[in-house]
């Protein structure tokens, strides 16, 4: 399954080394009506071409907000503050217009529901069409010839008959396969995938992943998994960025993180995850609590009140996220001990 | 709260289950007659946990819903302590049974009044079944409302909007508790949970479980999970039981070429582990049940499948004691095949 379709090398960086992606110190507020909510607190995160990142987070987190951020997909609520850059181009401030320009064409995005994100009234076909031609300039001949090649690189089935068809008419799997043609039809370098197979059976988001995991080798793509799903993570992304709260309180490359957890919360996560592997009716290890209240910005750790190790100290002040061994972050000051929990790690 | 009925007989025992729904032919869907639940068996002894996992439109929630008689299957049988609920046309029957029997289901907000405080939601059962007095009623609120980790004079005020997901689950926990059930069917109860919250219901479950001695029938998609609560687990496809086991086993020694396929899909926490593979046979989704395969539901995705298979459907076998398992050619059985009658699975006790 050949396609002529190359990436756009123009949108890239020159310098193979650079980050497609890279987002400083970004801080989104949402005004309600009696408060501020402060989602996303400060957050710093790369990514390079060829890349996969996953961002973990309960629901919360700001995992979603910060990509919305990038996508410019705010609301009029919200006020981002802080830069967000893919590749030169500063993209906080940036007006609908150029904002437009950019998207799709440098940085797509799948999401959770396919459903909601295809119009049920149009043919996949001319949706995928429409994709294109705002984007490059074809003919409808020519859009509609590449469309039919992206149904089949994402591997649907009989893609020049499903291209007349209604998205009511294709199941969860193949309506994701429809929005990953449609993210991927101007081959931007840069593909966000938020909760995008949460909604799929398990063999299917298998299939998906695969899928994702080999057009992003094919075209040396940036991917971003935003996923509550640590088991995800540990499968398919080269890092792991763990958020609470509306911050990164840890990142490090994913065997290391999984390896080596030192933050209190990554573990709390990790503990509680239902696997396979455990014995049925053994007692999850979960703590207590719920995340902080978005509204209050507290001057300490916001995982201190559920935290097993907390001192004094974290009430007080906050822990910045800081390379503390080689390329692992964490932002704690009385992290869990190298070898965790014994039995964890040598299964 | 009597679990069982003295007899020896499952608590709840599903015999032949068919459910199907005729659908009219609009706007490009085509109609038909959904095989939604083809000729389901099994029970769920008292004090166990029995999980059901299957992929999306494997019937499973269709099947316990046809289960507490809403509505009603088609045919077959559902004795629930020692009262046939199918073939009970007497509502009072099926009151009297509903009252043993209650459910919980995934939106924790859609199945919680948003205009009702969380104490009138948990009253509720008890003033429909016109049980006690106001002060009785109040003391027994209070008490599952402790009893799921709700403090009452804190949350018995607030409405649905005023809680998170895992408290609203817990408040549907509290008033499934009220009537004091034999039987809890939990319908993907956790799925729409945050791992931390997710973790605590659960934990939650199996504490009531133990203090209660409550029966669970548990469906979920999530297979870990599921293994998590339970005893023994049953997989659907296409609205069939593929296989029955106890969840340790049947997870390590999968028997049915489905059950495989699910548990090599699954992604691990451990990075250490392979990463899923889908055998390409089973690239693709299931099949409509508007137009199930003739013989094995399975056969058009199964790596196994051979000629018998299109042609008869693979009886319920006993593969191992307590294990049974629908397929022509399962995987290492490690005792000998031998049939069993559909209908005397129960028969082995």
């Amino acid at each position: 399954m050949t396609t002529q379709i190359q990436p756009d090398t123009a949108t890239r960086t020159a310098d193979p080394d650079a980050p497609l992606l890279t987002i400083e110190n970004l801080e989104v507020t949402f005004r309600t009506r009696d408060a501020l909510v402060h989602a996303v607190r400060g957050v710093d995160l790369t990514v390079h071409a060829g890349q996969t990142l996953a961002v973990i987070g309960e629901s919360g987190s700001g995992k979603t907000v910060t990509s919305r951020a990038v996508m410019g997909l705010l609301p009029r609520t919200a006020t981002v503050r802080g830069s967000i850059r893919l590749g030169e181009r500063q993209m906080v401030g940036l007006g609908e217009k150029e904002l437009r320009r950019c998207l799709g064409r440098e940085v797509g995005m799948i999401f959770q529901d396919p459903a909601r994100s295809l119009n049920p009234t149009m043919r996949i076909g001319n949706q995928l069409t429409e994709a294109i031609r705002v984007h490059l300039p074809m003919s409808r001949r020519q859009a509609r010839e590449r469309a039919v090649e992206l149904l089949a690189m994402v591997r649907l089935p009989a893609p020049a008959r499903r291209f007349h068809e209604y998205p009511h008419q294709l199941s969860g799997g193949m309506r994701q396969r429809v929005m990953i043609a449609i993210a991927l039809a101007c081959q931007p370098g840069l593909l966000i995938a938020d909760e995008a197979t949460t909604a799929l059976d398990v063999t299917t988001q298998a299939q998906i992943m695969d899928l994702l995991l080999d057009l992003q080798q094919r075209f040396a793509m940036g991917l971003v998994l935003i996923s509550h799903d640590m088991g995800l993570a540990a499968s398919y992304a080269d890092q792991v960025a763990v958020m609470y709260a509306g911050r990164v309180v840890e990142r490090a490359p994913t065997r290391r993180m999984i390896a080596h957890v030192r933050m209190p919360y990554t573990r709390a996560l990790l503990d509680a995850t239902p696997r396979l592997e455990r014995p049925p009716h053994a007692p999850l290890p979960v703590i207590s609590g719920r995340p902080p209240d978005l509204r209050v910005l507290d001057p300490g750790c916001a995982f201190a009140p559920r935290c097993s190790r907390s001192q004094d100290r974290c009430q007080h002040e906050r822990p910045e996220l800081t390379e503390r061994e080689p390329r692992h972050e964490w932002a704690c000051f009385f992290p869990c001990a190298d070898d965790s929990l014994p039995g964890e790690d040598e299964r | 709260m009597t679990a069982g009925n003295g007899t020896g007989r499952p608590l709840l025992e599903v015999r032949n289950l068919v459910q199907e729904f005729v659908v009219r032919a609009h706007g490009g869907v085509r109609g038909g007659v959904v095989h939604a639940v083809s000729d389901v068996s099994f029970e769920v002894r008292a004090g166990e946990t029995l999980g059901v996992v299957g992929e999306t439109g494997s019937g499973k929630s269709t099947m316990v819903r046809s289960v507490l008689q809403a509505p009603p299957p088609k045919s077959g049988e559902v004795w629930f302590q020692g009262v046939d609920l199918a073939g009970a046309r007497k509502r009072r029957d099926l009151v009297a049974a509903r009252r043993q029997m209650q459910a919980v289901f995934q939106d924790p907000y859609g199945s919680l009044d948003p205009k009702w405080t969380v104490f009138s939601i948990v009253e509720e059962p008890l003033a429909a079944y016109r049980t006690g007095d106001r002060r009785q009623r109040r003391a027994r609120v209070e008490e599952v409302l402790d009893l799921v980790g709700l403090d009452p004079s804190v949350f018995g005020d607030r409405k649905p909007g005023q809680l998170s997901g895992g408290q609203c689950q817990r408040v549907a926990i509290a008033r499934a508790l009220t009537l004091a059930p034999a039987l809890i069917v939990c319908d993907e109860a956790v799925s729409s949970l945050d791992v931390l919250s997710q973790a605590q219901v659960l934990n939650l479950f199996e504490r009531l479980r133990a203090e209660l001695g409550l029966s669970y029938l548990f469906i979920a998609h999530d297979l870990a999970l599921v293994k998590q609560v339970s005893d023994r687990v049953a997989v659907m496809y296409l609205g069939t039981l593929c296989e029955v086991g106890p969840a340790e086993e049947l997870y390590r020694n999968p028997l049915h070429p489905y059950t495989k396929a699910l548990l090599d899909s699954i992604p691990s926490p451990d990075p250490e582990r392979p990463r899923p593979r889908v055998p390409d046979e089973l690239a693709g989704e299931p099949p409509s049940p508007l137009d199930p395969p003739s013989g094995c539901r399975f056969r058009t995705r199964c790596p196994r499948a051979a000629e018998i298979c299109a042609v008869e459907a693979p009886p319920v076998r006993a593969a191992r004691p307590d294990h049974t398992v629908a397929c022509h050619f399962p995987l290492s059985p490690a005792a000998p095949v031998s049939p069993v009658e559909q209908s005397g699975d129960s028969a082995a006790e």
